[in-house]
């Protein structure tokens, strides 16, 4: 990755009268660079990509695409194009007019025009689709449509709102998978806006988590996920267990706790503190626990509890137990390994953890 | 069970609401001067006799002039008022909407009233031009309605992908906008004709000397003898009518099916 | 500050668009309306040469004359009684049309079925009252066809020139105006609100009188005001229905205005009708408030 931003977002502010829309975005976006802005709805996330793509004007505050302001630059003279959650593919042209429309400007001649709008269909896996009626695609189909036309105007960046909610499960995992490869075959910078984690996560280089029109936290998907800043990005990212602590004493980045059901250790203090709402907790990731089954090597640390419920998913198992001592259960999720028994309601089990796994929230 | 009993009524209503008109022609073809039964025989004398009556083609001539300009006008107004109640929020929309689409609910005879007191006082006189103002004033709303409706199937992210892709927002017009409303347009002169066409009491009252069809109908009812040959007159205005009315509605339909949608329940 | 300037230039962009429109709506029908208004209040009288006019004289008498004068008050009542009548007659017989459509027809089917519904009314309004005329005169349709039956002696004397003549023309000529707004509240009803009354104990009849009808009057109501305020003013049906002997409030209003030339006194009993039909909505819409909810 090179130094120099794609988008550079400072203090960006945007009002709807007395609306706060945005309070204050400040983030760089880098080049060739999957980039996603994850929220719930009214967050700011699609506000926030309709600024970049100039439909909307900012209150205060610069954007800055490659390096150039886009104050007073409207969205048809940016170097970015869209991709629309409703797809907005023109009704009453074909495929190919549709892919091609904004060649228009470009004052190519006609074979140079036929040549790029083949090469589009062909890199979104809709070749021989020129001639059909926009109206008579599917919508795994328009999407592809509405690919090949923002690309092959071959922009900066590739700004998409929420391109795979419309679509079925099984169509919208298949388009993850396509998308992921169609960002690194053209290697330019993708703005994905999602209110789905799992799809950001699976997806994203970056992810930049929105609540209420201000940036929570900005990390690569790991790090959001294991070392979340805030309860509230933790509990919006994968399931989260969260016990009652007690700070003993801190010092250098290290302190000691006290854990109800867990006991006494030692975590890292994150620079800066983990912000919390209501008292110190400490979190920890369902598959960050463990339960051990006879024979099994013993792990850092255990704790003894009672299975409250059993969630058979197939593959996976996901526990609800109740540690001595604590009075609600943490989920604890395993892999249904082959001749492992599924355990029973009531179950008195032994818990492995590790003190490295735990999330200190303030 | 239920259905069934419905059915039958709704038929009923049906018959009743088209009985008056299923009589134009089979008196227009009556070979009596008298509208009574028992029939007389079958004859095309009266249509002959409208055919040449001169003051009939000159009063279609006017209403001619007179609806065509209103459609055109009219739908003008409407693609304004239209584009800005589906596209932008502005202060005072509900109240001014309420205004343009007023000629609806009010007593025609207050519309033509008013609008004969403000253009005396002013000192204009009565003449085709008065009835165009009118008729325009009647057929507004009519064409705010349907293009309304033709500009809310219209996704917004069309224009803002236009956008995106270059255009300005007067290519984004011609390009996108104009062939997805076009069927709407059609759809709203053709109604607006025929409203003006039909209509009676702003003819009446605001028309000079310069006689309209509907009010040369209405002279007509004076003279017994002319009777059957009104009646020719008018079966050919129902046809022509209804004509036009389908072919508005084909053209609506038209205008959805293009935009993928579904027709639902007419210009409702 | 940003989001100030950001509004008010959006508002300017809307009232721009709409001003050819708003302002032909000010300049055709505002303003007019509110000459007939200030006219009303002047007096009529002569010029120095005789010819008739308005002279800028403020006064009640037309008022006056209007409120106290038996004739109008009579002619007012008259109206009123022919318009809820053709309202309730029309709304009434509507409401079965309307239901029909809405729940026994395919959808792909429903706007051929309004389509149908509607033709009659685009066809020329003064051809059908005169239809009306033929059918129900004295020697018109039904009395030469029930005679040439036999079924009658003698031809009807009730059926021309009446009130129920009128009646019956006025209710013909606004009939798709009511079914279309029914028809309309009735599509919007969920579906499944009535499944689950009827899986919560009612019968099919009572499920439409406590979901299906109370759901529906915001189509009822507008379908009332719909049929109702145009068919007070109605000029034509009473001058050739009614032969010129049971006049209606709109032709008073004529007289006045162009065959007596008397402008402040017709305007006066313009604007008087005008306050009676408003009044008698606006306490019609009070009464039916329960109904309309948050919408209308």
């Amino acid at each position: 990755m090179t130094d120099t931003p794609m988008i550079d977002l400072s203090d960006v502010q945007k009002y709807y009268g007395d609306y706060h829309a945005l309070r204050g975005i400040t983030a760089t976006i880098r080049p060739a660079e999957f980039f996603s802005l994850l929220g719930p709805s009214g967050c700011g996330k699609t506000t926030l990509l309709r600024t970049i793509a100039g439909f909307e004007e900012i209150s205060s505050g610069l954007i800055r695409i490659d390096g150039r302001d886009m104050a007073g630059v409207p969205a048809n003279r940016r170097p970015t194009n869209m991709v629309f959650q409703s797809y907005a593919i023109f009704p009453h042209l074909t495929v190919a007019e549709n892919v091609g429309f904004g060649l228009r400007r470009l004052g190519l001649d006609a074979a140079e025009k036929t040549r790029r709008i083949g090469e589009a269909l062909e890199m979104v896996g809709l070749a021989g689709y020129g001639g059909r009626a926009a109206h008579a695609l599917s919508g795994g189909q328009r999407q592809r449509v509405a690919l090949a036309r923002a690309l092959i105007l071959k922009p900066k960046v590739l700004l998409l709102d929420e391109p795979l909610s419309a679509l079925d499960k099984k169509m919208r995992e298949q388009m993850q998978v396509e998308l992921i490869k169609l960002q690194r075959q053209v290697g330019i910078t993708f703005i994905l806006v999602t209110h789905d984690q799992e799809e950001a996560l699976v997806m994203s280089d970056r992810i930049a988590v929105m609540f209420e029109g201000e940036i929570a936290q900005l990390a690569d998907p790991e790090t959001l996920y294991r070392r979340p800043t805030s309860r509230r990005v933790a509990e919006f990212i994968g399931v989260m267990n969260f016990l009652p602590a007690t700070i003993v004493s801190e010092g250098a980045g290290r302190a000691t706790l006290e854990v109800q059901g867990l006991g006494r250790c030692e975590v890292d203090v994150p620079a800066g503190g983990a912000a919390a709402n209501g008292g110190t907790t400490v979190g920890m990731r369902p598959e960050t626990l463990t339960i051990l089954y006879d024979g099994q090597a013993p792990t850092d640390r255990s704790a003894d509890g009672t299975v409250d419920e059993v969630v058979y998913y197939g593959d996976m198992t996901y526990y609800d137990v109740r540690l001595d001592g604590t009075d609600r259960p943490v989920r604890i999720s395993m892999r249904n390994v082959f001749g492992r028994p599924v355990l029973n309601i009531k179950a008195r089990v032994r818990v492995g953890w590790s003190p490295g796994a735990l999330v200190l929230f303030r | 069970m239920k259905a069934r009993g419905l059915y039958s009524y709704t038929l009923a209503y049906l018959l009743f609401l088209y009985a008056p008109i299923a009589l134009l022609p089979l008196f227009a073809f009556n070979d009596s001067v008298v509208i009574a039964f028992p029939l007389s025989g079958f004859t095309t004398s009266w249509f002959e006799a409208m055919w040449n009556d001169r003051a009939m083609w000159k009063a279609l001539r006017n209403s001619l002039i007179v609806s065509g300009s209103t459609a055109i006008l009219a739908t003008v107004l409407g693609l304004f008022a239209a584009r800005a109640s589906t596209r932008h929020a502005f202060p005072g929309k509900t109240g001014i909407m309420g205004l343009i689409m007023l000629p609806l609910v009010l007593p025609e005879m207050i519309v033509a009233m008013s609008l004969l007191v403000a253009l005396l006082a002013i000192g204009i006189d009565l003449s085709l031009w008065t009835v165009i103002l009118g008729h325009v004033l009647l057929c507004t709303p009519f064409a705010v309605a349907i293009l309304t409706s033709a500009f809310q199937s219209l996704d917004r992210s069309l224009e803002e992908a236009a956008l995106d892709l270059g255009e300005t927002p007067v290519s984004t017009f011609r390009l996108v906008i104009l062939p997805l409303v076009a069927p709407g347009i059609v759809a709203s002169l053709l109604i607006c004709f025929t409203v003006s066409l039909d209509e009676f009491i702003v003819a009446y009252f605001l028309a000079g000397t310069e006689p309209l069809l509907s009010v040369y109908i209405y002279g007509q009812f004076r003279f017994p003898s002319n009777v059957p040959a009104v009646l020719a007159l008018g079966t050919v205005l129902v046809a022509v009518s209804v004509l036009l009315l389908a072919v508005a509605e084909y053209f609506r339909r038209r205008g959805i099916a293009r935009t993928g949608g579904t027709a639902g329940g007419g210009f409702v | 500050m940003a989001g100030e300037a950001g509004r008010l230039r959006a508002a300017l962009r809307g009232w721009a668009l709409v001003s050819p429109t708003a302002l032909y709506a000010v300049a055709m029908l505002a303003i007019p309306l509110g000459t007939v208004l200030v006219v009303s209040f002047l007096t009529d009288g002569r010029t120095a040469g005789g010819l008739r006019t308005v002279l800028p004289v403020a006064t009640l008498a037309n008022y006056i004359e209007v409120w106290t004068n038996d004739i109008y008050r009579f002619l007012m009542l008259r109206s009123l009684a022919v318009s809820m009548s053709v309202t309730l007659v029309t709304v009434v017989l509507a409401y079965p049309v309307a239901y029909y459509v809405s729940f026994h027809v395919a959808p792909n089917k429903k706007a051929l079925w309004l389509f149908l519904i509607t033709i009659p009314f685009w066809t020329s309004y003064i051809v059908r009252v005169f239809l009306w005329k033929v059918i129900l005169g004295f020697n018109g349709v039904v009395n030469s066809g029930l005679l040439s039956l036999g079924i009658i002696d003698a031809p009807l004397q009730a059926i021309n020139y009446s009130v129920q003549a009128m009646v019956m023309t006025l209710a013909h000529a606004y009939a798709p105006f009511a079914i279309l707004p029914i028809f309309v509240a009735l599509e919007k009803i969920d579906r499944s609100l009535l499944e689950a009354g009827q899986d919560l104990g009612e019968s099919r009849f009572m499920t439409f009188l406590r979901v299906t009808l109370p759901l529906s009057m915001p189509g009822v109501v507008a379908a009332v005001l719909i049929v109702f305020i145009p068919t007070v003013g109605d000029y034509v049906t009473p001058d050739l229905i009614g032969g010129g002997k049971i006049p209606m409030i709109a032709n008073a209003i004529e007289v006045q205005m162009l065959k007596l030339n008397s402008k402040a006194l017709g305007s006066a009993l313009a604007v008087s009708a005008m306050l009676i039909v408003a009044s008698v909505t606006i306490v019609f819409l009070l009464l039916n408030r329960r109904f309309l909810g948050g919408g209308r």
